[in-house]
C-alpha cells in the first residue's frame, strides 16, 4: 500500500505515431523536388521558398499567440509543409509581397480562421496559391525559363511559356487548321525577353519532363524527384494508394480517351502527366489528410472526383492548369462524401434498398 | 479488415510456468464472472477445504465458486476488486492445504473422456468453469446450443494477441496434451466433429508443438494465423478460421461457431476428468518496470501484490500497473486487488510510459477507420458521444465495439477515441434498455 499508481483507460500503450511525426515526413518527401527546383531556377526558388515558409510560420504564430491565445502550433510542422507547398505552386519570379499575401491567405484565412489544423475545409496551400491566381493573374503565369545552376546558359529570354498554357492559347488554330499537335510541339515552346518578343523556342522531350527541365511552377517540374518523395510517403504510411491512384487512373483514362479519339489534335497523356501539375498535385496536395475523405470507399470517390474536373478544366476551362481547382472542389465534396461512403462494417450485410 | 501490430514485447514467452506459494489470506469475490453473483454458502469462522464449494450459481448465467485454499474464514466484506469497485468477496485466512474429497490433485494424464454429453456439460457448470480468455462467460452456457441452432466447429483460441502477455502461450507448451484432450471433451458436449486451435504465427514453438500432438486427436487441427491485433477477438477470430462474419448484434453460435480459449479448454480437462474445480489459473506478471517477467500458476483470490513480489518486487520507477494486456486492461488502482478467473496476466508500466500525452485536433487521417476491426468511424463516434448525439450515434453502430483499442492506439493526435466510445455504449446500452421496458 502507499504507491501512487496512474489510473487511465485502455489502451496503455501507443503507437509512434504523431501529428509533428506525418509532418515532417511530408515536409521530408519534398526536399528531391525542392532540390531539383533550386536546381534549376537558381537562387529565385531558394528566396520564394525562404520567404514562403518564413510567412507561413510567422503567420501562423502572430495569431495563434495574439488573435486564439493558445498554444503554440508552429512547431507541428503543418505551417513549413504549407510553406513549401505554397512555394511549389508559384512561378519562382514572383514578387516578395506576393508571396507574403499568399501566406496569409493561406494560413490566416484557410488554415487558423477555421480553428488551426484539422479544422480546415480546404487545402490551405492551395486557397492560397488559387488567391494569388485570381488576384495577379500576370505575375502567376509569368514563368521564368529554366537557368540551371553551373550551367552558362546563353540566352536573353527570361520567361517562357508552358507546355499546357500554349496549347491552351493555341487550341482553336491547332483545331481549325492543319497544323497538328505533333506539329505544335516539335516548333517548341516560345521563349520571351524583358520585352515580351519571342527570342528563343524551347524544344521538349520526354526526357525533359521527366527531370523538370522545363519552365513552370517551383514544385511541378520534376517527375522523377515528386516520385521519390511520394514512395518515401507510402513507405512512412503517410499517405495510403486510395487517393493517388483513383487520381492517377481517372486523369490519365480521360486524357487516353480524347487522345485515342483524335491523337492529332489533343495533347498525349504523358504530357498531361508530366507537364503541369497534376504529379504534385496526386502525391502532396489531394492526399492532405485534413481535406480529403476519411474512408477508402470515400477517397477513391475523391480521387476519381479530382482526376475528372482537373482534366474538365484542362480541356474546357478557361485556365490551362486544372488540378488546384479540382482538387479544392473535391475537398468542397469531402464532407459530403463522407457520409455516404462509409467503411465495410463487420457483420453487417448490405441491405438493398426497398 | 483493420488491426494494428503493437509491439510484442513477449519478455515471459520462455518462462516456464511456476506455482506460486499459496498466499497467507486470500480474497474471493463472488462476482468474477459474467452474469449474476454468486450466493454465499459460508460464514465467518467457517473452516473450508481447498477446492470446496463457497458460492453458488444464482441464475441461468451465473457460475460457482470454489475455495482455492484451506483454512478459516475471516470475513466475508468487501474488497475493491481490478476495476476499482467493492465487491462482496469471500476472506479467508490460509492453513496447510487439504483437498476437498473426490479431487485428483495427481499430475497423471487421463485420457479416456467417460462422461456423457449431459455429464460433461453439468460437470463444467459444477466446478464453475468460466471462459479464461478475459470475458469470463460461464462455460456451461455455451456449451448450450439454443434451439434451431447447431453448433459445427468449436474454436479454440490461442491466439493470445495482446502484447506482453504469455500465459496462453506457456499453458500450451506445457499443458498441450491436457489442453486438447479438454477440447476433445468440449467437441463431445457440443456433438461438433471439428475444432480449430487458431494460434498467431509468433508462437512457432506452440503452433509445431500442438500440431505434432494433434494428429493423436481426432478432427482437432491447428491454424497458425497472421499476427495482428485483435486476432484473438472472437469475432476476429471466427471471420479468420471459417470465413464468416458473426452479424451484428447477435452471438457467435449465428455462424455455427463455438470459441473456448486454450486456458478455459485446459481448465474443462481438469473438471471433467480430474474432478477439479477452476480455483488457479496461469498468470503472466509482465512489462517493462518488471524485475523478472514470470508465468505463475496462482490460486484465484491471491493479492496481486504477492505475485509482484516473487517476480521481483515492485519497481522504483512504477507509473502504472495494469491487470491485463496493455490494449484491453484495466489500471488497477490498488495492487492488493485479487487475482480473478478472468485473470491472465499483471503488467508493471515505468513511469515515463505510464501517462498519456495531451490530445490534440483531429487531422482527419482516417487511420482510426483503417484499423477498426468492426468497420466503424471511431472519430466519428468520439464526436457524437462529445456532443451527446446518442441517437446518431447507435445509428452509426457505437454497440458493435469490441472495445479494443486500436483507435486511440493509432491516433497520431493521441485523441481519447476509445474513452468516447465506451462512454457512450454505456450510455446507448442504457437507452435501449429503457425503451425494451417500454
Amino acid at each position: 500500500m502507499g504507491t501512487l499508481l496512474t489510473i487511465s483507460g485502455s489502451p496503455h500503450v501507443h503507437s509512434s505515431q504523431s501529428v509533428r511525426k506525418i509532418m515532417y515526413s511530408v515536409f521530408y518527401a519534398m526536399i528531391p523536388a525542392m532540390l531539383v527546383s533550386f536546381y534549376f531556377f537558381g537562387l529565385d526558388a531558394v528566396r520564394v521558398m525562404a520567404i514562403s515558409v518564413i510567412a507561413c510560420i510567422l503567420v501562423e504564430y502572430l495569431i495563434q499567440r495574439y488573435v486564439i491565445k493558445g498554444d503554440l502550433t508552429i512547431n507541428d510542422g503543418s505551417a513549413i509543409v504549407t510553406g513549401v507547398l505554397l512555394a511549389f505552386n508559384v512561378p519562382t519570379n514572383l514578387p516578395t509581397f506576393i508571396i507574403i499575401i499568399g501566406a496569409v491567405v493561406a494560413i490566416g484565412i484557410a488554415k487558423m480562421a477555421f480553428g488551426g489544423l484539422g479544422k480546415n475545409p480546404f487545402n490551405p496551400a492551395l486557397v492560397g496559391r488559387v488567391f494569388l491566381l485570381i488576384s495577379f493573374p500576370v505575375q502567376m503565369t509569368s514563368w521564368p525559363v529554366i537557368k540551371p545552376l553551373f550551367a552558362a546558359l546563353k540566352t536573353d529570354a527570361v520567361s517562357g511559356a508552358t507546355l499546357l498554357g500554349f496549347y491552351k492559347e493555341n487550341f482553336d488554330k491547332i483545331a481549325t487548321t492543319q497544323e497538328t499537335v505533333h506539329d505544335f510541339i516539335s516548333a517548341g515552346l516560345p521563349q520571351y525577353d524583358e520585352l515580351g518578343t519571342v527570342v528563343s523556342h524551347q524544344v521538349l522531350n520526354y526526357q525533359d519532363l521527366l527531370l523538370g527541365q522545363m519552365g513552370g511552377s517551383m514544385g511541378e517540374v520534376s517527375a522523377i524527384a515528386l516520385l521519390l518523395g511520394a514512395a518515401f510517403m507510402f513507405y512512412k504510411k503517410v499517405i495510403t494508394w486510395q487517393i493517388p491512384v483513383s487520381y492517377l487512373a481517372s486523369s490519365l483514362l480521360f486524357a487516353f480517351v480524347f487522345w485515342l479519339i483524335d491523337p492529332e489534335l489533343y495533347l498525349n497523356p504523358v504530357y498531361h502527366l508530366m507537364a503541369g501539375g497534376l504529379m504534385l498535385g496526386i502525391f502532396f496536395m489531394a492526399t492532405d489528410m485534413v481535406s480529403s475523405p476519411m474512408s477508402a470507399k470515400g477517397q477513391i470517390v475523391y480521387g476519381i472526383g479530382c482526376g475528372v474536373i482537373t482534366m474538365v478544366i484542362r480541356f474546357w476551362g478557361g485556365y490551362p492548369e486544372g488540378v488546384s481547382f479540382a482538387i479544392l472542389i473535391m475537398n468542397a465534396f469531402a464532407p459530403l462524401i463522407n457520409t455516404s461512403f462509409k467503411p465495410a462494417r463487420f457483420g453487417v450485410v448490405k441491405v438493398t434498398k426497398a | 479488415m483493420g488491426g494494428v501490430h503493437p509491439p510484442e514485447n513477449k519478455f515471459s514467452a520462455g518462462v516456464a510456468i511456476e506455482s506460486l506459494p499459496v498466499s497467507k489470506r486470500v480474497y474471493i469475490p463472488i462476482s468474477q464472472h459474467l452474469g449474476a453473483p454468486s450466493t454465499v454458502l459460508v460464514k465467518r469462522g467457517d473452516e473450508v477445504k481447498t477446492g470446496q464449494l463457497i458460492a453458488k450459481s444464482s441464475g441461468f448465467i451465473s457460475a460457482n465458486i470454489h475455495s482455492s485454499v484451506t483454512g478459516k474464514v475471516f470475513k466475508v466484506d468487501e474488497v475493491m476488486d481490478q476495476s476499482g469497485y467493492r465487491r462482496t468477496s469471500v476472506i479467508i485466512d490460509t492453513s496447510d492445504d487439504v483437498w476437498d474429497d473426490g479431487i485428483d490433485v495427481s499430475s497423471e494424464l487421463v485420457t479416456d473422456i467417460s462422461l456423457s454429453k449431459q455429464e460433461i456439460i453439468q460437470r463444467i457448470n459444477d466446478r464453475g468453469i468460466v471462459g479464461l480468455g478475459g470475458a469470463t462467460f460461464p462455460t456451461h452456457v455455451k456449451m448450450m446450443v439454443p434451439d434451431g441452432k447447431k453448433a459445427e466447429y468449436l474454436i479454440i483460441n490461442g491466439v493470445e494477441c495482446e502484447p506482453y502477455l504469455t500465459s496462453d502461450h506457456r499453458l500450451m507448451m506445457e499443458k498441450g496434451e491436457e489442453m486438447l484432450i479438454g477440447t476433445s471433451i468440449l467437441m463431445k458436449a457440443l456433438g461438433v466433429e471439428n475444432a480449430m486451435i487458431g494460434i498467431e504465427n509468433n508462437k512457432p514453438d506452440a503452433i509445431g508443438h500442438l500440431t505434432q500432438l494433434a494428429q493423436k486427436f481426432k478432427g482437432i487441427s491447428v491454424h497458425a494465423l497472421k499476427v495482428k491485433y485483435p486476432q484473438g477477438g472472437e469475432k476476429q477470430l471466427i471471420k479468420a478460421l471459417t470465413s464468416r462474419e458473426v452479424p451484428s448484434g447477435k452471438l457467435p453460435i449465428e455462424t455455427g461457431c463455438v470459441v473456448d480459449n486454450v486456458g478455459t479448454a485446459f481448465a474443462v480437462y481438469e473438471a471433467v476428468q480430474k474432478n477439479k474445480p477452476l480455483i488457479e489459473r496461469v498468470v503472466t506478471v509482465t512489462g517493462k518496470a518488471a524485475k523478472k517477467p514470470s508465468n505463475f500458476l496462482v490460486r484465484i483470490g491471491t493479492p496481486i501484490s504477492d505475485l509482484i513480489e516473487k517476480a521481483g518486487g515492485l519497481p522504483e520507477n512504477l507509473g502504472k500497473v495494469i491487470g491485463g494486456g496493455p490494449m484491453m486492461g484495466k489500471a488497477l488502482m490498488s495492487i492488493e486487488a485479487p487475482i480473478v478467473k478472468g485473470s491472465s496476466g499483471i503488467l508493471l508500466v515505468p513511469d515515463e510510459e505510464a501517462h498519456r500525452t495531451p490530445p490534440k485536433s483531429c487531422i482527419r487521417c482516417g487511420k482510426c477507420i483503417t484499423v477498426c476491426p468492426m468497420g466503424l468511424e471511431p472519430y466519428l463516434l468520439a464526436q457524437e458521444i462529445k456532443h451527446e448525439f446518442y441517437e446518431k450515434a447507435e445509428k452509426d453502430r457505437i454497440m458493435d465495439c469490441i472495445e479494443c483499442g486500436s483507435c486511440h492506439y493509432t491516433c497520431p493526435s493521441g485523441r481519447p477515441l476509445l474513452d468516447f466510445i465506451r462512454l457512450g455504449k454505456n450510455k446507448v446500452g442504457q437507452i435501449i434498455r429503457t425503451r425494451g421496458k417500454n
